[in-house]
């Protein structure tokens, strides 16, 4: 055994290793956590696989029911990681004690935010490789060629920003409990409600307006419009953008560390 | 002359409408175990995580080092150690696990394995910390405190929640840091955790300073020390209240409890004892008391510690 030197011997590690520790413990404790894997990945894959035979529980519109199934439970896997998953561990590591301890350790407040994305965005990487391919295996027929791919990370990304700073926003102001209900309610409102699975036409007209200014609307018709027509209307980006910077402002000027 | 470790000027900290800290000034010297000693809700941990950078003085000022805590963070961050009060770990992460994550983010931290033996660590070391007992948690948050072996330690109510032989084992350990040149603040409400431990204390009540001194200057000159004499209740003390030092009395506050208050010194000693023998009465014990830190205390806040 070692013997222990008491001594001081201060400093900080390199940021780079920071970084990855900071982002492997992330990914350890989030794969520990079942209902975390759950939430990303067994119901994703549930709604997909009861999505084929959707045609017998809601009228899903023209096309086949996979074809449109598909980009919405894509969207439903971001939301679930970068929304809800990121919105309960930031606020219960709030209220733990977490976020201010790290506070107090040489990792700096960037690189726990760096490592939190990183973590998020691994996961979604992931999640949505296992789900499309599945979904190939059940016939899913994407639109031709790499770009429909390519659209797919720019709105995966753009998603994870707006739902993120969301995240962000509830589990920096609200106790842990609280933002725990809030964020498994707003995943079953948007799931149920926010044109995520069934198409923004299929709505109301009324409603449609509405809809399609929530972000959940904006990342699922932008992703179904990519994988039908090989590209998103703009009013998606435009709107997933919107909610980046608004939630993302309040963020910045609410959130506490404990 | 290097400068202070750290050095707190008429800082003024609220919540609201509460003054948590009101006109607060100490001074910690390098290499010494300062205590910040008072009872719950003195603002003790207000001071200390104002000196972690966690808060923002309203009024006043306050240096680590020579720095800032909040405009200097990133430089201070690996050099000083902090224990919270509480919390400050994953439910589901295992306490080597976390010790670990800690280590990771520091240049040249203390070996993980060797440090977990020191601690008597081991047989929870595979556990999840939401498993983990309060004196466990205690443990865990220290080793998490030095494991980047800073050279300022600030930790608060280090030993809440030991049992008496981990409360030693961290005692020991801050000695021995403190022979390692490392600088020690911490807060507690535990008289003798004060007295033991620091070369300094300062004693916080009301959000100020109301002493300051090492735990023999503040514990008194001697004046008010006692001599406390158990024998056959109802004698009459005229005759020895003569015989006495002035300045010293003697009384029986309790049947058969004799007290004598005074500056106690051989020569006093032996003249009770000599007396109780002439009145041909057996002194079944006699104890020599000096005034403690607590009854110091209790003389400065009229408050009692818990």
């Amino acid at each position: 055994m070692t013997p222990l030197d008491l001594s001081p011997a201060p400093g900080a590690a390199p940021r780079g290793a920071m970084l990855r520790s900071q982002t492997a413990m992330e990914l350890k404790l989030l794969l520990r956590n079942g209902e975390q894997v759950l939430l990303t990945i067994v119901i994703p894959l549930i709604l997909l696989l009861a999505g084929t035979r959707s045609d017998r529980i809601v009228d899903l519109g023209p096309g086949r029911p996979i074809d449109v199934i598909t980009p919405g439970v894509l969207a439903l896997a971001v939301l679930s990681t970068s929304f809800t998953s990121l919105a309960i561990a930031t606020g219960f590591e709030r209220r733990y004690g977490v976020l201010k301890r790290l506070g107090a350790s040489p990792l700096p407040r960037s690189g726990l935010v760096i490592g939190k994305i990183t973590a998020v965005v691994l996961v979604e990487v992931a999640q949505l490789a296992l789900l499309s391919g599945v979904a190939l295996l059940l016939g899913w027929e994407p639109a031709a060629g790499v770009l429909p791919w390519l659209w797919l990370a720019l709105l995966a990304v753009l998603g994870t920003s707006a739902f993120g700073s969301l995240a962000l926003l509830i589990a920096g102001t609200l106790r842990a409990e609280a933002t725990l209900a809030l964020a498994n309610l707003v995943y079953v409102v948007l799931l149920v409600a926010g044109a995520v699975l069934v198409p923004l036409d299929r709505y109301p007209d009324a409603a449609q307006s509405v809809l399609a200014l929530l972000p959940s609307a904006a990342l699922a018709e932008g992703l179904r419009d990519t994988f039908a027509a090989g590209a998103p209307h703009w009013s998606a980006l435009a709107v997933l953008a919107g909610w980046t910077a608004v939630a993302g402002l309040l963020t910045t000027r609410s959130f506490t560390w404990e | 002359m290097s400068h202070a470790a750290v050095e707190v000027t008429d800082l003024v900290m609220r919540y609201g409408d509460v003054t948590a800290v009101d006109g607060l000034s100490l001074r910690v010297e390098p290499g010494t175990v300062t205590s910040i000693l008072g009872p719950n809700g003195a603002g003790k941990t207000t001071t200390i995580e104002t000196c972690e950078g966690f808060r923002r003085p309203h009024s006043g000022r306050v240096r680590v080092l020579g720095l800032d805590p909040v405009a200097d963070a990133a430089e201070l961050r690996p050099r000083v150690g902090v224990m919270l009060q509480s919390g400050g770990a994953w439910l589901g992460v295992r306490a080597e696990e976390m010790l670990r994550h800690m280590a990771s983010l520091h240049a040249h931290p203390l070996d993980v394995s060797a440090l977990i033996a020191r601690l008597g660590m081991s047989s929870f070391a595979r556990t999840s910390y939401r498993r983990l007992s309060g004196g466990e948690r205690q443990r865990l948050s220290l080793a998490m405190a030095i494991v980047g072996r800073p050279e300022l330690l600030f930790l608060d109510e280090p030993s809440a929640g030991l049992d008496p032989q981990s409360r030693r084992a961290t005692w020991d350990l801050v000695a021995e840091l403190r022979e390692h040149g490392v600088t020690t603040v911490l807060t507690t409400h535990f008289m003798d955790e004060a007295e033991v431990l620091s070369d300094f204390v300062h004693i916080v009540d009301s959000g100020r300073v109301i002493a300051s001194g090492s735990p023999g200057e503040l514990s008194g000159d001697g004046s008010r020390n006692t001599i406390r004499v158990t024998a056959r209740p109802g004698l009459a003390l005229g005759p020895i209240a003569d015989r006495l030092p002035a300045g010293s009395s003697i009384e029986e506050p309790v049947p058969g409890q004799y007290v004598v208050t005074g500056d106690v010194c051989p020569p006093l000693v032996t003249a009770v004892a000599r007396w109780f023998g002439d009145q041909d009465v057996l002194v079944e014990s006699m104890l020599v008391e000096r005034q403690s830190l607590e009854d110091r205390f209790l003389e400065l806040t009229g408050k009692a510690l818990r």
